[in-house]
């Protein structure tokens, strides 16, 4: 039940929220912000309750059915969490509610905002609680539902583009899942949607159906992800999205992309994987170079941001064509989280200056560390933290991942990819440069105000968090432990 | 045997047919049509005598048909009235509006 | 005491987030926060020192697991040797005396509370990266302490050299952290572990290929030749000098830039398995020194000559670890690892010295270029006596601290040729640099008479630490001397403790080449007998290419950063055009194609289907005049069918023809028929009208 009501509250929300009048915004902002901390308790809960209780075990835990749904055609009602469910949920719960928080600017059409936001949270719940393929895909897609109208009805100016590239592109990818799917479908005896039946399905299948399916499922992840070359959709939708959108863009939705991997087409097609994986780590390696560069190019601040995106999840792809070391893959977990954090506050923090400032064009600014220190203060902090400082998650993360992707990955292939290291640090310091030090125009921006306290609370518990797993990461490590060994064992096949 | 009757019949019919299709007044073209049930009854009544022995089927039918027909031309008798009450006439040509 | 070193680095850290979060309003109380906990934090250190004394051979160690998964344990934790121990102390101490000096220094400066924090913060960095007990907790301090440099150097940022120079320091160092982090990655594939002995034990013992051991060690190097500024990325520290002066004199003098050479000690184990990497060290460390005293000897800007000075000396220590790591892997006595440390201890007091004095010069006369001082001797009492000592000792002039040390390097490099004239060359240069400096500053006439007037002597909270630092100056070399037994050497060492052992005709060397750098100095600068310009003219080239640092800056930014920079704006076009192009592309392809089949849609498959309706409606516009309306010609088709059904029927051979035929037949003469109606019902339609009009 508990996992059903994820995806039930926010649904529930939503209608709620459509039955509000249309003009009481703040009725609505309230009502949607309290809903979405219903979800936010109960996954922290779970996350409580799974760290101390069940995390000594890979089993799945809090499964609800499998209850036939359409018996004819074997599909199933199936929820079920592991180690590497858990930590996302808390993400989406977390994001979720900051990022509605966040959303109170929003002054246009404000009650479908509200009602496709709650609709979005639903989808990418269930997204990390189904266990059987068919819900799997409803979820996988409904969310690109809320996610088009978000991005096009209250984006930037080029919206109408961005929302039908990132939804056409994203759809692309699906329709290659669908078949990967139905192929897996056909090819089980009785036919099964079942996820964790056909995990012991996958192996069995002819190589080449394997190569088929993994690819097929691979193109649909990699475009979430994204991974190079799949990921100019990103930079489009971040740049456009209103903040809260591109929160919940950087921190859950393109963590989806590596969940499934991990969830699907890893553990479903071992061989597949051994045979590939030298390829999955080239476009990793080149999607850490190349987004590093591409970032330092930038001339504005959300797309710096969303191209670091495209660098950081480049660990993630690395760490996972590790896929034969443990901490490589614990680290693309604690890539997944701490970017989702990482990002996600930055991202919070550059729609504050746009909020302001109404640009967010790098060389507008320059020296606004002596007139928003807090402001600067908490971007040099999350700066500091996206290109790797100890004592933030994000070095927790990329020392995991090299090491392990050291050991397990060519090693000059991982020697360049350090390189990421670097020029992290320079795209990010420029930007922190240009910005916040220098001298400060005080005729333009003599006006700009402090970050105010709402805005403080959105980006507070990420900044704790960021710092709480950077200096002490051993519970989330405790988490996932059991639960990895069993992928790495799976993938081992 | 019979074949006098037949042609008494065929003719009558040709001749009634003819009626049928030539006639411009509507009277007449009612009176050719009886001429042409009369042909049928005539080919009951022989086949009847010659053929079908048994009971007196081709009879009743011609009655039945005598019967029909009366009915008819009532029915057809008053269409001709309402015709000359439109038209101020009975000529079929007037009575051609229901085309193409 | 020793079990709660972990208790060290918190001290500044509680300091740093109390006046962060808390305090930062009451400026003082900041400030003596701070100054608190780095004192609290340097008693615990002496007392520690003291403890260690006792038990130099049984290192403490304390360690928490920080990640544990399956094969990979990271760990936090303490190790406390006789080297943990000194380097302890030589921090707080500097720190302590930085922290107190800073008060007068930074004082109306509208950011004075953040100063503190940010030096805290420092001094919990680098102080757990002393206390470290594996490679990966070093390295997170090691990290931190370059994020702490940024934001000091960086402190007043609206200075754009400032902000530049942050920028390039955090960078540079991140190029060596570089490969200080494949250096770590091979560590933890090749050793399986991260922690000091653990790693030390492995490489001891010959199951890892050598050639694995020398790649590690030298990428180990790579994060030291980046923290330690050794050559080739020593281009950062010079311009470092943007940050405040007691932040020089505590990070990139005494302390953070020391780590480097912290890190080769404390890895000497490694260093020890090969000879190839040691070399690269040594060699590495010759270069960088003398490579940077050249440059110091032409420099102006005062800071910027200590900085130099600064780079020089640090790659002499490095040399000198650098050597007794070959000597050793050879089988050879080397006075070289307890040479480095010691000097790392002596140059981080007389460094420390001379950067707080320049500070006080600077913040007297408000300026860094030394051709607009002299004379200052006259009116800074304090200043210029501790300058002169901290000067007499960093060119190793008997008995201050710096002679011992730099006596022991000599004796490290005196085996081999090269060293042994690199490493006086370098002595001379430093004598003679750092007394130019003197004489510039202190004596002569005033080049400047309005910056002489408004000159004074700093306030006693900034002399004061001048004054202390200045005893150790004289003194700290003391603890090592080579007569006694019990010293330095047999303190801190590795392997087997070094019995140093007096060699007087090197001492009387290296005394006689200090002296000489120092009366070239005198007669260059005060007597001015030998025209200091005069000889940059007579040596023009060479005076420009010193002058111009070597054109290092000018080489990267050309050879790296440029390149760079092209390579990262060629990829975004590349991005924005080819990959998004070919993404929009693809969109454009799919609309072009959409069109296609909207045509063929419009014309071909709804053709068929408007065709079959066209045909239909044509033929019923032909086959429609049938409708004639006439009974009569209704009854003749009836009748007519009639008579056909009755052929049909009675199966007419004398036609001739098959049914079908007649069917065709008929159908054609039915169309006949219409056709023929059509033409006489349009004669009689018209007669029609003609009825109805009238």
């Amino acid at each position: 039940m508990i996992l059903s009501s994820l995806v039930a509250v926010p649904l529930l929300g939503m209608i709620i929220v459509m039955f509000l009048p249309k003009d009481k915004f703040n009725a609505i902002r309230w009502t949607s912000l309290l809903i979405s901390v219903v979800p936010m308790v109960v996954s922290m809960w779970i996350t409580w309750d799974y760290f101390f209780n069940l995390s000594g075990t890979s089993a799945l835990a809090y499964v609800e059915g499998p209850y036939d749904w359409i018996p004819s055609l074997n599909i199933q009602y199936y929820l079920g969490v592991d180690g590497i469910s858990v930590p996302m949920l808390f993400l989406t719960g977390l994001l979720s509610t900051l990022s509605l928080l966040a959303s109170f600017g929003i002054n246009n059409r404000v009650k479908e905002y509200f009602a496709f936001f709650l609709l979005l949270e639903a989808g990418m719940m269930g997204v990390f609680v189904a266990l059987d393929f068919f819900l799997f895909y409803v979820f996988w897609e409904i969310m690109l539902v809320p996610m088009y109208f978000l991005i096009g009805v209250w984006g930037g100016p080029r919206k109408e583009y961005a929302a039908i590239k990132f939804f056409l592109y994203t759809l692309f990818g699906s329709i290659f899942m669908l078949v990967a799917i139905l192929i897996m479908y056909f090819t089980s005896e009785p036919h099964s949607l079942n996820m964790v039946i056909l995990l012991d399905h996958g192996p069995t299948m002819s190589h080449t159906l394997q190569m088929v399916c993994f690819i097929f499922f691979f193109i649909a992840f990699a475009i979430k992800v994204p991974v190079w070359p799949f990921h100019t959709w990103l930079p489009d939708a971040h740049v456009e999205a209103p903040t809260a959108v591109s929160v919940i863009l950087a921190g859950v939705l393109l963590k989806m992309g590596t969940y499934a991997m991990l969830r699907i087409s890893w553990p479903m097609f071992p061989q597949a994987l051994r045979d590939l994986s030298f390829w999955i780590a080239i476009l990793g390696v080149i999607a850490i170079i190349y987004g590093a560069l591409v970032s330092m190019a930038q001339k504005d601040l959300k797309k710096l941001v969303a191209y670091s995106s495209v660098s950081h999840m480049g660990y993630c792809m690395m760490a996972l064509a590790a896929f034969s070391s443990v901490s490589a893959i614990a680290g693309c977990m604690f890539q997944m989280v701490s970017h989702g954090l990482i990002t996600g506050a930055l991202f919070l923090l550059v729609g504050v200056i746009y909020d302001r400032a109404h640009t967010r064009e790098i060389a507008a600014f320059g020296g606004l560390g002596a007139k928003i220190p807090v402001y600067t203060g908490i971007m040099v902090m999350f700066s500091m933290a996206a290109l790797g400082l100890p004592g933030m998650s994000g070095f927790v993360s990329e020392f995991m991942i090299f090491v392990g992707a050291f050991g397990a990955l060519n090693k000059v292939l991982v020697g360049i990819s350090v390189l990421g290291v670097v020029l992290g640090a320079t795209y990010m310091l420029r930007m922190v440069q240009k910005i916040f030090l220098g001298e400060f125009n005080m005729a333009k921006w003599g006006g700009l105000t402090d970050i105010n306290l709402r805005e403080i609370i959105s980006v507070a518990p990420l900044a704790v968090l960021t710092v709480a797993i950077g200096v002490y990461p051993k519970p989330l490590t405790e988490l996932m432990t059991a639960t990895l060994e069993n992928l790495v064992s799976l993938m081992a096949r | 045997m019979m074949l006098p009757y037949l042609a008494l019949a065929a003719i009558l019919f040709s001749i009634g047919l003819f009626g049928v299709l030539t006639r411009r007044n509507t009277i007449g073209i009612l009176m050719s049509l009886e001429l042409m049930f009369n042909a049928v009854n005539i080919n009951f009544v022989t086949f009847n005598k010659f053929i079908w022995t048994d009971g007196l089927v081709g009879q009743m039918f011609a009655i039945f048909i005598v019967v029909v027909a009366a009915a008819e031309a009532v029915v057809g008798l008053a269409i001709v009235l309402l015709l000359y009450r439109n038209w101020q006439g009975i000529d079929t040509d007037h009575v051609s509006v229901m085309k193409w | 005491m020793t079990e709660y070193t972990f208790l060290i680095p918190l001290l500044p850290l509680f300091a740093f987030i109390m006046i962060v979060f808390f305090t930062r309003w009451k400026e003082m109380f900041s400030a003596l926060l701070s100054i608190a906990m780095i004192l609290a934090a340097w008693v615990m250190s002496v007392v520690i020192l003291i403890e260690t004394l006792g038990r130099i051979d049984e290192p403490f160690q304390w360690a928490y697991k920080f990640v544990n998964l399956p094969n990979f344990v990271l760990e936090i934790g303490t190790l406390v040797d006789p080297l943990t121990a000194v380097m302890l102390v030589v921090v707080t101490t500097v720190g302590a005396c930085v922290e107190i000096y800073s008060v007068g220094y930074m004082h109306n400066d509208p950011r004075f509370s953040r100063f503190f924090a940010y030096l805290s913060l420092f001094l919990f960095s680098m102080l757990g990266l002393v206390v470290a007990n594996n490679f990966f907790m070093i390295f997170i301090f090691w990290e931190l302490v370059g994020l702490t440099s940024y934001l000091l150097i960086g402190f007043w940022f609206e200075k754009k050299s400032a902000a530049d120079a942050c920028k390039k320091a955090f960078i540079t160092t991140r190029v060596g952290d570089l490969g200080f982090l494949v250096g770590l990655f091979m560590i933890g594939i090749y050793f399986g572990t991260f922690n000091y002995g653990g790693v030390f034990e492995i490489a001891g013992s010959g199951v890892i290929p050598a050639g694995i051991l020398t790649a590690a060690a030298i990428f180990v190097f790579c994060g030291a030749v980046g923290k330690s500024a050794q050559w080739p990325l020593h281009v950062w520290l010079p311009d470092a000098m943007e940050g405040p002066t007691p932040v020089s004199a505590l990070i990139h003098a005494a302390t953070m830039v020391a780590a480097g050479v912290y890190l080769v000690a404390r890895s000497m184990p490694l260093f020890v398995t090969s000879a190839e990497a040691s070399l690269v060290v040594a060699i590495i460390g010759l270069i960088t020194s003398f490579m940077a005293a050249s440059i110091g000897l032409v420099q102006n800007d005062i800071k910027r000559i200590l900085a130099y000075s600064t780079v020089s000396q640090l790659g002499y220590m490095i040399m000198a670890l650098g050597l007794y790591g070959y000597d050793t892997a050879q089988g050879h006595h080397s006075p070289g690892f307890y040479a480095g440390t010691f000097h790392l201890m002596t140059h981080a007091f007389f460094k420390g010295l001379l950067f707080l004095g320049a500070g006080s010069v600077i913040h007297a006369v408000h300026t860094n270029d030394i051709q607009e001082m002299g004379g200052l001797a006259r009116k800074m009492k304090l200043t210029a006596p501790t300058f002169m000592i901290a000067s007499l000792s960093i060119a190793g002039i008997f008995p201050l601290s710096g002679f011992w040390s730099k006596d022991e390097i000599v004796a490290a490099a005196s085996h081999y040729p090269i060293f042994l004239i690199g490493t006086l060359a370098i002595a001379f240069m430093t004598a003679f640099y750092m007394w130019r400096l003197c004489f510039l500053t202190f004596f002569g006439e005033p080049r400047d008479q309005h910056r002489f007037d408004h000159a004074h002597e700093s306030p006693k909270n900034m002399t004061y630490p001048l004054v202390f630092l200045a005893v150790l100056s004289i003194c700290a070399g003391w603890v090592g001397l080579p007569w006694i037994h019990k010293g330095f050497a047999t303190f801190v060492y590795h392997g087997e403790a070094y019995e140093p052992h007096a060699n007087y005709l090197l001492m009387a060397i290296s005394l006689i080449v200090g002296l000489s750098g120092i009366y070239l100095a005198y007669l260059m600068y005060y007597k001015k007998s030998i025209s200091a310009d005069a000889m940059a003219e007579k040596f023009k080239g060479l005076y420009k290419l010193l002058y111009n640092k070597y054109y290092f800056d000018e080489i990267y930014q050309k050879v790296v950063i440029d390149p760079v920079m092209a390579f990262a704006g060629l990829m975004w076009k590349f991005d924005a055009n080819v990959i998004d192009g070919a993404v929009n592309g693809t969109g454009w392809l799919t609309i072009k194609w959409s069109d296609i089949k909207e045509w063929f849609d419009t014309w071909i498959v709804d053709g068929a289907v408007n065709g079959c309706g066209w045909v239909v409606r044509q033929g019923a516009n032909i086959l429609r005049f049938m409708q004639t309306g006439s009974m009569q010609f209704y009854a003749l088709f009836i009748a007519v069918l009639v008579v056909l059904f009755g052929l049909y029927k009675f199966e007419v051979k004398f036609l001739k023809i098959g049914w079908p035929t007649v069917t065709i037949i008929f159908i054609l003469g039915v169309t006949l028929l219409a056709l023929l109606t059509r033409i006489t019902q349009i004669k009689f339609k018209a007669n029609r009208r003609t009825d109805g009009e009238e």
